[in-house]
């Protein structure tokens, strides 16, 4: 193609940059774009998932009002589900964070050998099916598997075996009975309802099966985590620490002062990574419990497709899905906030 | 680092803390490799697990060595067509991964160095999507799929994976590290923009496409919630995951340890020899990616 000037090399380069693009741009609008409108659209009708989509009648608000309102089942099990993700949130994110950043800080000692090797064997699971490992992990779970085993190992003989994946007991529930407080004895207030559940419900904890799934998540996530903060590290010129210790620093006020600041940015990805992953947490599910015992692991995303493809509630499950959605989307923005304020 | 060797203002370090550092170093090894077993441990109970007969299992699930070697539990995942599943989820992967490089570089490559009218918008608008949270598409692919006929088809596993925003992004950012220098001077040659691309650029981006590449084969290697709603009927077109999942079956159900700790393996293996092959991209890929996020 002849070129003249700079006009048409700018014509050259706008047909060439949307060629360029054009392939992906089609992949991404059809399955990306093009679901989101209608998950929008559907989560007003009632399609069942077996009838023709086109044959879906729309009905208003009413898959929202089930899931938020109703009083029923559906507003129950939605509830439920988000109580449950809570928990798997609240334990999980701090848990692989933590255990990441205080690993990472390990294995960047200086002088510290086996430094390729530690971040091998933890970044492993990673990338291991999570199919694979929710089976593997089926079997240590067993009530004479390896998990029991090794705690009566740790504790001389003194824990008794539990079948981890069956036990519906809530942790703080749990915790509570030795100081007195049942559902029975409890103050009346605990009997009331809110949002479907009581409050004694909601303060449950999580059970101990799920506990058993937040554990081998963090398991699983924890060496990622890990290789992302090593890379920071690594990142910060080691004039800083330097500068640090000539003034006099100890180890405690190096980490605490310098180390953790910079790794702000780090953090925050490393967080929101966790936030987005767990409020999704399924495979696991669908696997190891589908949702039991007694729905105490029913998670947000589990009930989702629950509710679409198991109940052939399609509507109602994509109106579970905007509403997770929303949620993930604020608490996202949430977090943005609190680390900017702190920044501030 | 070197922050010892030079101790501050020429003064000899106290005996307190050259024993502190000495306390410090065993104890992190110690939590180092007691932590390398717990993660290593699981793994290797379950791979000689799947050699072990299943009495021997129900007997004593946590003894490590078989008393008795079997190919039991491999013999049934073979009756069971886990040479499909495996044919089946390699070349999805090998499509999906090829897409991803491809189109992924294009776009990235375009987004990055080519001037075209609506290019910050559309690289916003890409940027976007990465906000969608995966499970919110569960339900509108799955009508997708049935509107396009792709439920049950080899497509239906491929098409979508072709391309992501993340792959976009990711080269996109590491094209805009190479100097610009290079393409000028195939530019005054007269070469075309997918000259340039082709010949210049993308060699230069080895790094970043091997990252790709693994990310996208990983990606779709694992992937449990994309198969799970295309293959409906057919498991004849079962990808491993989905095949485990088919395998354990319904909550309850007495379990055939053997098989499914040996298809636990089938799936394992094949990334783990990648990972230990290209180790070093993958950390460089994740870390890379953890710093640009």
């Amino acid at each position: 193609m002849a070129t003249t000037g700079i006009r048409g090399q700018a014509r050259q380069d706008a047909i060439a940059g949307w060629l360029f693009v054009a392939p992906a741009l089609a992949i991404l609008g059809i399955f990306l774009v093009v679901p989101i409108l209608f998950a929008a659209y559907y989560s007003f009708t009632d399609w069942n998932g077996i009838s023709p989509p086109t044959e879906a009648r729309l009905i208003g608000l009413r898959n929202y009002y089930d899931l938020l309102l109703s009083g029923g089942i559906k507003q129950q099990d939605f509830f439920k589900a988000l109580k449950n993700t809570t928990y798997f949130a609240l334990g999980v994110v701090p848990l692989q964070t933590g255990a990441a950043l205080v690993l990472a800080v390990i294995v960047n000692q200086r002088g510290l050998r086996f430094k390729d090797f530690f971040r091998t064997a933890y970044y492993f699971p990673s990338i291991t099916s999570s199919i694979a490992i929710s089976l593997i992990f089926l079997f240590l779970y067993q009530k004479s598997g390896l998990v029991n085993y090794v705690l009566e190992v740790i504790t001389f003989g003194r824990w008794e075996p539990i079948a981890w994946l069956a036990d519906a007991r809530g942790l703080f529930h749990i915790l509570l009975e030795p100081l007195g407080i049942t559902l029975r004895t409890g103050p009346e207030f605990l009997r009331a309802k809110v949002a479907g559940l009581t409050l004694w419900d909601w303060i449950s904890g999580p059970s101990v099966a799920l506990t058993a799934i937040m554990l081998q998540n963090s398991w699983t996530t924890t060496g990622t985590m890990m290789v992302i903060f090593l890379a920071a590290l690594q990142d910060i010129p080691s004039f800083v620490y330097e500068a640090a210790q000539i003034d006099g620093a100890n180890n405690w006020q190096i980490f605490w002062k310098i180390t953790l600041p910079l790794l702000r940015p780090t953090l925050f990805f490393v967080i929101t990574l966790g936030l987005i992953g767990t409020y999704q947490v399924f495979d696991q599910i669908y696997v190891m419990t589908s949702g039991g015992p007694a729905k105490t692991t029913l998670t947000m995303a589990y009930i989702v497709y629950r509710n679409g493809f198991r109940n052939s509630e399609m509507g109602l499950g994509l109106a579970t899905a905007v509403l997770l959605f929303a949620i993930i989307f604020l608490l996202t923005m949430l977090q943005r906030r609190i680390t900017e304020a702190r920044e501030g | 680092m070197t922050i010892s060797h030079a101790p501050p203002r020429g003064r000899s370090r106290p005996l307190s803390t050259v024993l502190w550092d000495r306390t410090r170093l065993v104890l992190s090894y110690a939590i180092l490799f007691g932590l390398a077993l717990a993660f290593f441990y699981p793994f290797t109970l379950a791979v000689t697990t799947s050699f072990k007969p299943l009495p021997e299992i129900a007997a004593n699930p946590v003894k490590l060595l078989p008393d008795q070697w079997t190919l039991e539990g491999y013999r049934r995942m073979v009756g069971l067509n886990v040479d499909r599943w495996l044919f089946n989820s390699a070349f999805v992967a090998v499509c999906i991964t090829l897409g991803n490089v491809i189109l992924a570089s294009l776009a990235g490559y375009a987004l990055s160095r080519v001037p075209f009218p609506g290019r910050e918008a559309l690289f916003l608008a890409i940027l976007g999507t990465m906000m969608i949270p995966g499970i919110v598409l569960l339900i509108p692919r799955f009508i997708l799929f049935k509107l396009l006929g792709m439920i049950d088809t080899y497509q239906g596993l491929i098409v979508p994976g072709l391309v992501t925003s993340f792959g976009i992004f990711l080269m996109k950012q590491f094209f805009e590290s190479i100097p610009v220098e290079l393409e000028e001077a195939a530019f005054m040659d007269g070469a075309s923009r997918f000259q340039i691309y082709w010949n210049v650029v993308l060699p230069l981006t080895r790094p970043a496409v091997i990252a790709l590449t693994i990310f996208s084969f990983q990606g779709s290697w694992n992937d449990f919630m994309g198969p799970l709603i295309v293959i409906s009927t057919n498991q004849d077109l079962y990808t491993l995951p989905l095949g485990l999942a088919f395998l354990r079956g319904g909550i309850g159900q007495n379990l055939q340890w053997n098989a499914i700790l040996a298809g636990s393996m089938l799936t394992t293996l094949p990334m783990a020899l990648i990972f230990l092959f290209f180790q070093r991209y993958f950390i460089e890929g994740i870390s890379y990616a953890g710093l640009k996020g």
